[in-house]
């Protein structure tokens, strides 16, 4: 189950540092020659890299075929304090391989559609010269995300995963200077950044805590020897676990750290599609299906993660129901799915989490490209809606649902895509996301009636606004100019959607009931609880996500939106409720309350009173104390001899009094 | 005679030597009384290897004058030079270097 | 000791002391000079006493001699000026006389009370510190002071060439031309 140096290492395992240099040499290329290839060129050189990626991550899967054990690879010693040896080394197994192929593939489509959209985005955005940057900053986070998911210790997954914070952190401001007066944007970024910052925190103090524990941080180390350290601490795994799952929260945008995620939609579409939705947000879950064993050790910290993530799936699904911006709406269907996952680790059904983050990031991903590719398209519309009437652009703003509709006609591609996405997100039979979520609800079933019907509602919810969004964007008829002159996009961008919508189709046959792939091939690398496919439970949820899309066809289908400015039907018949649910149940603003205003009241305590009164006075206060006493003491040196013969004489007197009436 | 006698003649000189460097503005006064300073310190010289029958203490003073020697050439060049530059032997008048 | 030893030594005391005070009060500088010399021969006389045959006549050569001569000369040179009896550092006078008197009061105060282990002169043999005596240790065991005191001098000297020389126009002008 664990890794076994003895046996020896098929040569194919050697090609893995690849799969983190290859991104690095496309970096380089485009930093160093970008200026000069051109926009065409440097997209393919990014797409190129983390295609390259890609195929090294298939050549490790089909070593791992015959050895599917799996092998920790050294690169090189990174250094050695005292009983602390980290190494750079590379730990290819089925998990991470399964990560690396997920992460690759996604990546590269979106790499290739960000060819297409990013021209355009540029262009839109009026800064042309950072589409270079962009891609610089793409690689750079498959660089990170390729640390982290093949690092062999967990220093090494600590870089990585600071690595992919800082990605998001360039790529959420990619248009920093843009957003609600210039800065929402940055403050965006800042949000995400210092929001996983405070998960990063617990993360550390969970790894301090198993280097104090163990003595070491590889993972070989560590895993086997659990049992033992657990019985002689008792409480220790839980704490460790628990802080494990802040950084876990930050990451992966659980509550109550999930705030940061909607508003990293700040960044560039492709950025939210790879970044904030199929894979730097799967790595908390990615994390603690590796340190399963960890878990295993502490059921109370299991019983945690699965409320938090069962809480966060329903609570996340509930405000999407009142978004009106697309990528709002899918963002926090975002944070709901990762729900599911987190929940699923909780519940003890690692490989049904780590199937659903395969099947997520397929059909998440081909979500968000698809949004970019309206967005686009309304963008373009806009523009051109300008120039054609020669007037002024209502500025409308192009991520908002009810500027939308009937864009069934306008954009036939983009429609039939979406509604794969959509119907794989709500879990409609036989499309991949069915497969993966009725997993985890059947697991939820054999553990936890709370958590079944919590996850059951959810699962309703979810099928609910996506077919709410469904109707309002692709249905009933154009309510502004611009989505009217909507055009579909280029095929450069619906490409890489057919090809997600496919993957997102057939996804689901990696774990296809009766043949277990997946859960197979984990074995090797975790403990696996056999999953069974259990019909009424499928039946249960595939009805109740009917019953959903049903209710929203009556809802938002039958009487589509008329103006868009008219009323949500829902806020008609909630009211307050559903103003309540659309401000996000004003979290943000308790958060505010609660720990942003007073920690600025107390900065700014420390700022004034303190730094400018207490401190500053102080040093002031030395400076001036030394200039008096200079100014007193100048008057000394009067530059008369005699007068300093004076003072010596004096000194001689006062030694011979001491020496006099000394005993 | 006892040998205090000479060492306070000594002790008297020595003090004379140091008002006169107080008191006096002259340079060159200023310098005879530290000549008389050291005559004093060497009359205490004398007396204490007369006192321990040490020949160690009058071989001082000889080296002593031969440095006072050595000390007075420099300093009376120095006075010329100064007397050049200022026009005075007034001690006083050399003040600038003062804070 | 005699009586006529102790009005001897006691005549030669104070007129030690008078001629220091009275250098000390002169406002000429010439006059100041002279009662140098004439407290330098006092010493001397007093060495002689204290058994010091060589010191004394060094004393008379080398001080009252060499010494006091140059400072003649160069009294003669800068012109014997008399500066007035002002005072221009405040309070300097009365410091300078009460530091003196707490001085001499602490030297007496330590002739009085640290004195142990003096005592009355002793009767000095012939050859105590005669010049050939003190010839033989200045040559060997003091051999290293005297050679350095020897450089010391001739330092001195070409520091008061050095000094006292009087830059040539005449040289700085070439020195300029050349640059």
């Amino acid at each position: 189950m664990f890794l076994s140096e003895t046996t020896s290492m098929d040569p194919l395992f050697l090609v893995v540092p690849l799969v983190v240099f290859l991104p690095l040499l496309g970096i380089l290329v485009n930093w160093l020659f970008g200026k000069r290839l051109g926009e065409k060129a440097i997209g393919t050189i990014a797409s190129l890299a983390v295609g390259g990626s890609f195929v090294v991550s298939l050549i490790l899967l089909f070593a791992l075929r015959t050895d599917p054990q799996g092998f920790s690879v050294p690169l090189m010693q990174w250094f050695t304090v005292g009983g602390l040896d980290i190494s750079w080394s590379f730990r290819v197994d089925t998990l991470s391989v399964v990560m690396m192929l997920a992460v690759n593939l996604v990546g590269t489509l979106i790499h290739i559609y960000a060819i297409g959209y990013m021209h355009e985005d540029a262009i839109h955005q009026g800064d042309p010269t950072r589409y270079r940057r962009f891609f610089i900053f793409m690689n750079l986070f498959i660089i990170a995300m390729m640390i982290l998911v093949s690092a062999d210790n967990f220093l090494m997954l600590f870089v990585g995963w600071e690595g992919v914070g800082l990605c998001s952190y360039l790529l959420i401001g990619f248009w920093f200077d843009k957003g609600e007066g210039g800065i929402a944007n940055a403050q965006a970024g800042k949000k995400a950044f210092i929001t996983t910052r405070i998960g990063d925190f617990g993360l550390l103090i969970a790894i301090f805590l198993i280097f104090w524990a163990f003595g070491s941080l590889n993972f070989g180390d560590i895993f086997p020897r659990v049992g033992e350290v657990a019985a002689n601490h008792p409480g220790l795994m839980l704490a460790i676990t628990l802080f494990m799952l802040m950084g876990v929260t930050g990451k992966s945008a659980q509550i109550p750290l999930y705030v940061w995620l909607p508003d990293a939609m700040a960044g560039p579409t492709p950025v939210s599609a790879l970044i904030h939705a199929a894979t730097m947000v799967t790595a908390g879950v990615y994390l603690m299906t590796r340190s399963q064993a960890l878990y295993l050790a502490a059921p109370a910290a299991q019983n945690v993660v699965m409320w938090v993530g069962a809480i966060t799936a329903l609570f996340a699904a509930i405000i999407a129901v009142a978004q009106f911006d697309i990528k709002k709406v899918l963002a926090y269907s975002t944070i709901s799915q990762l729900g599911y996952m987190v929940a699923a680790v909780g519940l003890g059904a690692e490989t049904a989490a780590m199937f659903h983050l395969v099947t997520h990031a397929f059909f998440k991903a081909l979500l968000f490209l698809s949004s970019g590719s309206i967005i686009l398209s309304l963008e373009r519309a806009m523009e051109e809606g300008a120039q054609g009437s020669g007037s002024h652009a209502t500025n409308i703003d192009p991520q908002d649902m009810r500027n939308m509709g009937g864009l069934r006609k306008k954009m036939p591609t983009t429609f039939w895509v979406y509604l794969v996405g959509a119907l794989t997100l709500s879990g409609i039979a036989p499309l991949a996301g069915f497969f993966s979520k009725d997993e985890i609800i059947a697991a939820a079933n054999n553990t936890n009636g709370i958590i079944f019907v919590v996850l059951v509602a959810a699962a309703f919810l979810t099928a609910f606004y996506m077919g709410r969004q469904i109707l309002m964007v692709f249905f009933g008829k154009a309510r502004t100019k611009a989505a009217s002159l909507a055009k579909e996009s280029a095929p450069l961008i619906t490409v890489p959607l057919i090809i997600l919508a496919l993957l997102s189709i057939v996804g689901g046959a990696i774990n296809f009931p009766g043949w277990l792939n997946l859960e197979h091939w984990l074995e090797h690398t975790i403990k696996v609880h056999e999953s069974t496919f259990q019909l009424p439970v499928a039946l249960i949820s595939l009805s109740i996500a009917l019953i959903a899309i049903l209710i929203a066809w009556l809802i938002y289908g039958r009487k589509p939106l008329a103006e868009s400015t008219s009323k949500d039907p829902l806020a008609r018949s909630l009211g307050g409720v559903f103003t309540l649910v659309n401000q996000k149940f004003k979290v943000d603003e308790l958060y505010h309350f609660l720990f942003i205003g007073p920690y600025e009241k107390l900065a700014d305590f420390f700022a004034h009173p303190v730094d400018q009164g207490f401190i500053d006075g102080i040093a002031n206060g030395l400076g001036n104390l030394a200039s008096e006493t200079g100014s007193w003491l100048r008057k000394l040196q009067n530059g008369f001899v005699r007068s300093y013969v004076l003072s010596i004489v004096a000194g001689i007197v006062i030694i011979l009094i001491y020496l006099l009436v000394r005993v | 005679m006892p040998t205090s006698f000479f060492l306070a003649l000594s002790a008297i000189m020595f003090v004379l030597g140091i008002l006169g460097v107080l008191l006096r503005r002259n340079a060159l006064v200023i310098f005879m009384s530290l000549e008389l300073m050291f005559n004093a310190a060497n009359l205490a010289f004398v007396t204490f290897a007369n006192q321990y029958q040490l020949l160690t203490g009058q071989i001082f003073v000889f080296f002593i004058m031969a440095v006072a020697a050595a000390e007075v050439a420099v300093g009376l060049a120095l006075m010329v030079a100064i007397f050049r530059n200022k026009g005075s032997v007034d001690i006083d008048q050399l003040n600038s270097l003062k804070g | 000791m005699t009586l006529i030893g102790i009005i001897f030594y006691g005549f030669l005391a104070i007129v030690a002391i008078v001629s220091a005070v009275a250098m000390l009060l002169n406002r000429s500088a010439i006059y100041s000079a002279l009662f140098l010399v004439l407290n330098f021969a006092t010493i001397a006389v007093l060495y002689l006493a204290l058994g010091a045959p060589f010191i004394a006549f060094t004393q008379v050569t080398v001080y009252a001699g060499a010494i006091m001569i140059l400072f003649l000369f160069v009294i003669a040179l800068l012109g014997a000026e008399k500066l007035s009896g002002h005072e221009p550092i405040k309070g300097q006078r009365t410091m300078a006389i009460v530091l003196g008197l707490i001085f001499v009061v602490e030297l007496v105060l330590f002739l009085i009370f640290r004195n142990q282990g003096i005592q009355p002169m002793l009767a000095l043999t012939q050859d105590f510190a005669s010049p050939q005596k003190i010839g033989i240790a200045m040559f060997t065991q003091y051999l290293l002071p005297f050679e350095v005191v020897a450089f010391i001098l001739l330092s001195a000297t070409i520091g008061a060439i050095v000094l006292t020389r009087v830059e040539k126009p005449a040289r700085l002008g070439a020195a300029r031309g050349k640059k």
